[in-house]
Parts: structure tokens; sequence; C-alpha cells
């Protein structure tokens, strides 16, 4: 045991220097409020306080900081999506992800491991070579590589898919990388919190006050569980809440809910380098720091505003992991859980202004919020800040429904082809 | 939930079934504006609550309407469009 924990162990006082502060006092007025002190919520107000110098800002979280879908991701940041406008905007988000760690202090144990999304068909032989030259446009580094250089790269992995699927090729991502989730959200609370964001949890948002300016609603003030705040701007951050949030506003979303399932497998030695996706057979697989396999498959069936977990998932989800992989037919599934997941029609986010002044939503980011952290803090305190949409959620925007504009973005996690 | 109760097939594994999104008014297409019909098309009622939903049990092909919590996931009632006591 190093000596200095075991002074520390024995001492009678303390010091070490928490994470975050935490305030008494709920303010009656602040600038901005953020609702959820999740990764998206706390990068937002980490830039808005850093870059726009807004620090008036309060942080409202019903439970706990990074308790919801940040902490509950499979960890996977990639930028080789289908679309112009979601390619260029995970590529901003991957460029920042490099340095945050040196931005924090703090180890977010960032790991680059190249990512290979299997393709078992032509059809999606083809849409590979789509999204690698749509990815290449970019200068995103994509491209396709065939069944030996996949055999070469995972050489335990059963080319046959237990003889049903032929791994014919893949889609290679060379930046693909994973981090730890928990560490980002409390990396970006720790760079908001010094910088005089006040971070309030187990604090309830029970309505949303507008008045009407004569040329439409604006937000006036936030109810909370510990009293009213009076704000010009709220930015909504609550995947798995937004309609609750955005029926206090009177907006209506095509956002509906549905749980992602995930588990974890026993730690074992370094044994999975790379990164594994595969969309016909709804499996992705990466190997921790810590020596687990952290697996997913789609989402749950069905509408639930709940995280429960069932044995369904693991039974569909270790069948298709043993097709790729039968040597893994003794290893023990550790822990599984759910996240609630905000679906739109067109698998992109709805990010930016709202027809309710005042009122920004970041939000419908379905199955792939995570890896977009970073990209969406800096874009959407630029877009509370400044009260007009960053160039780079554009196409992201609210009212694309109405127009019929939708972004179709199938480069979401595994979408089926 | 692990069992459904088709009105027709009686309880059945809920792997048998496909969910098919909450039941809806449609608007008359040709009346409606641009703006309603994108509304009716896209938008829903994404809140947690009791629900009336359309599934279907795929084995037999039989449409159904089933009330679900979609908190506890829970199934309070299944019946047949139209046969459900109240206006549909």
């Amino acid at each position: 045991m190093p000596w200095r924990l075991l002074k520390f162990g024995l001492a009678r006082s303390h010091p070490e220097p928490r994470m975050f502060t935490h305030p008494d006092v709920l303010k009656s007025a602040y600038d901005v409020v953020i609702i959820g002190a999740g990764g998206h919520g706390l990068a937002s107000a980490y830039y808005l306080a850093r870059d726009h110098g807004i620090r008036n800002v309060a942080v409202i979280e019903k439970g706990y900081i990074g308790g919801g879908n940040t902490g509950r991701n499979t960890t996977i940041i990639r930028s080789n999506y289908l679309t112009p406008e979601g390619v260029q905007f995970y590529d901003q988000s991957v460029k920042l992800w490099r340095d945050l760690s040196q931005d924090f202090d703090l180890n977010l144990f960032y790991s680059t491991r190249g990512h290979f999304t299997l393709a078992h068909t032509d059809a999606s032989m083809r849409t590979m070579r789509w999204r690698a030259e749509v990815n290449k446009h970019f200068s995103v580094n994509s491209e396709v590589v065939d069944a030996q250089a996949v055999h070469e790269a995972i050489p335990h992995m059963d080319m046959t898919a237990g003889g049903h699927a032929p791994v014919l090729g893949a889609l290679y991502h060379a930046p693909g990388a994973i981090a730890r989730h928990d560490a980002v959200a409390w990396g970006y609370g720790r760079g908001a919190d010094q910088r005089g964001v006040e971070i309030h949890q187990n604090t309830e948002v029970l309505g949303i006050e507008t008045e009407d300016t004569g040329s439409g609603p604006r937000v006036k003030a936030v109810l909370t569980s510990r009293g009213r705040i009076e704000t010009r701007k709220v930015l909504c951050a609550v995947a798995g809440s937004t309609p609750r949030l955005l029926n206090m506003v009177g907006l209506r979303s095509p956002i509906y809910i549905r749980p992602l399932q995930a588990m974890v497998s026993e730690p074992i030695k370094p044994w999975l380098d790379p990164i594994i996706v595969s969309g016909s057979l709804h499996v992705y697989v990466s190997q921790s720091a810590r020596g687990e396999l952290v697996m997913g498959a789609s989402l749950d069936p069905y509408e639930l505003h709940g995280t429960r977990s069932t044995l369904d998932f693991v039974e569909h989800l270790a069948a298709r992991m043993l097709d790729l992989f039968p040597s893994l037919a003794d290893v023990k599934v550790n822990r599984q859980w759910a996240g609630m997941a905000d679906m739109t029609p067109d698998f992109a986010p709805i990010l930016g202004k709202t027809p309710v002044r005042g009122f920004y939503l970041d939000a419908g980011w379905g199955t792939w919020g995570f890896k977009a952290t970073p990209v969406c803090g800096k874009t959407m305190s630029y877009t509370v800040a400044r009260d007009e949409a960053h160039p780079l959620i554009e196409g992201f925007r609210f009212d694309r429904f109405e127009r019929y504009a939708l972004t179709g973005e199938k480069g979401a996690a595994s979408v089926g082809h | 939930m692990k069992v459904m109760t088709c009105p027709v097939n009686g309880p059945r594994p809920v792997s048998e079934f496909a969910y098919a999104g909450e039941l809806r008014e449609m608007p008359e297409p040709g009346a409606a504006s641009d703006a309603e019909w994108a509304a009716y098309v896209f938008n829903r009622n994404g809140v947690a609550g009791i629900k009336r939903e359309w599934w279907c049990h795929t084995p037999s092909g039989v449409w159904f309407i089933a009330v679900r919590d979609t908190v506890d996931d829970v199934v309070l009632k299944t019946h047949l469009f139209g046969q459900g006591g109240d206006a549909e």
C-alpha cells in the first residue's frame, strides 16, 4: 500500500480536493439554466464558461452527474457516418476528443483502436463503399477492406459467423476509439465548476414558465423542486425525458423513447484490439481498459420509459457473439443494463433553437450521443451564447420535419441497411 | 412483459408480437394543411403513460389494440379494433 494512502487513511481530516463543489443555495436567477448534468449538458456549461465568458450558469440535474446515458453507453467514438452533416459533425468531435485529457488534466483512457464494420452481404458491401466515399470526401480516414484483411486483423474471429453470414469485407475506420465515459462527464463538470458554473444535483425540474411577447412565446423561468429560477435561456439536454420537457413549453416533436441495452463480460486478458460492429448480426463489441468485453445490440422492439434489462437481450446477443467468437463460450456475462434513447424518424439528432425563444434543444441522439459530447458542447454553447444556430448543426434543426427536409442518417449504430 | 394476450389466440410469448406504434387519428388528407399533415406523419406523443397501441400477432396476422403502461411495461387490456367498449 502506498505510504501516502496509508497516511491519508489514518488522518483525522481529509483535505483532498473534491471533484466538484456542492453549492447549497439555488439562486433566484441565472443567465442560463441547463437541464441535465450528463456529458452534453456539462460540456455545454464548460464551453459557455470557457469560450463565451458566460459563467452565471446553473446545471440542474434530477439524479446525479453522468447517471443517465453518459454512464450507460458502450463508449465508442467514431466519425464514419453516412450523411455529409453527420460526417462533418463527428469529425470535429473526434478531433476535440484527442485533446480532451490535456484540456481537463484528467485521464480519460482515450484509446484509438480502429473500427471494423463488417459486411455480410453484397448490399452491405455497397453501403460500406458509399460510406467510405462520403468519408474520404470529407478527409475522414475510412476505407473498404476485403475479407483477407479482416481475417489478418482479427485472426480469432470466425469469418463465416457460424456458417450463416460469411464476412465479405468491412469498412475500416482507423480513428475509431473508446474512452472512459464517466470521466468525460466528471472532466467537463469539474472544468465548468472551476469556472463558476453551479451544478445542482438532486434537483428536479417541475415546469417551465413562458410569456407571450406578441411574436411568440419566450422562456421566463424554470420551476424546480428547490424553487423558482428566473432565466431567459434554457438548454434542455435530457435524453429519455425530452418529450416531457417539451410538453412543459407546449412543443410537439417526433421524439419517442426506446431502451437500448448493453452488457459486459467478466474481465479477461487483452484479447481484442479493434472495435467490431456487425449491423446484420446486430452486434458491437470492444474490450475496455479493464479487460471486460463491452457488448451491445439493437434497440428494444417497442416504446418503453424504463431501464429494465431482459434475458431475451442477453440470449440473442450472446448467440450472435458466439457466431463470431466461438472461443468465448466459457466467458461469463458480468452485468447488463439499459438506457433510454431519444429516437427520431431519420436517426439524426434535433439540435438548436426551437419555436419558443430562449428554449434550446439538445435531443434525439438515439444510439449515438456519447461520441458527440465535445462537439455538441461546442456548438450548443455557441448557439445559446449568440442565439443563432452553429453552422455545423444546421442540418439537425427542430423544424426540419414540418419542412419535410429530413437528414437520413443510416450510419447510426446497429441500424440495418 | 413476457406474455401478451392476443384477442384471438390467447396468451402467447411476447416474441410473437410486433409493435406498430400508438393509435392516432389521421386528419382528412385532402383538407389538412401541409403543417397539419407533417405533424400527423412525424410527431409522436413520446411522454410516458398508459397508451393505446397497435400490435400484431405475427404468426396469425391478427392486428389488435393493446392498452399498455409504458413505464412498467404492463399490458392492462387487449382487444380487437372497434371492440374496446369505448370510442376509437
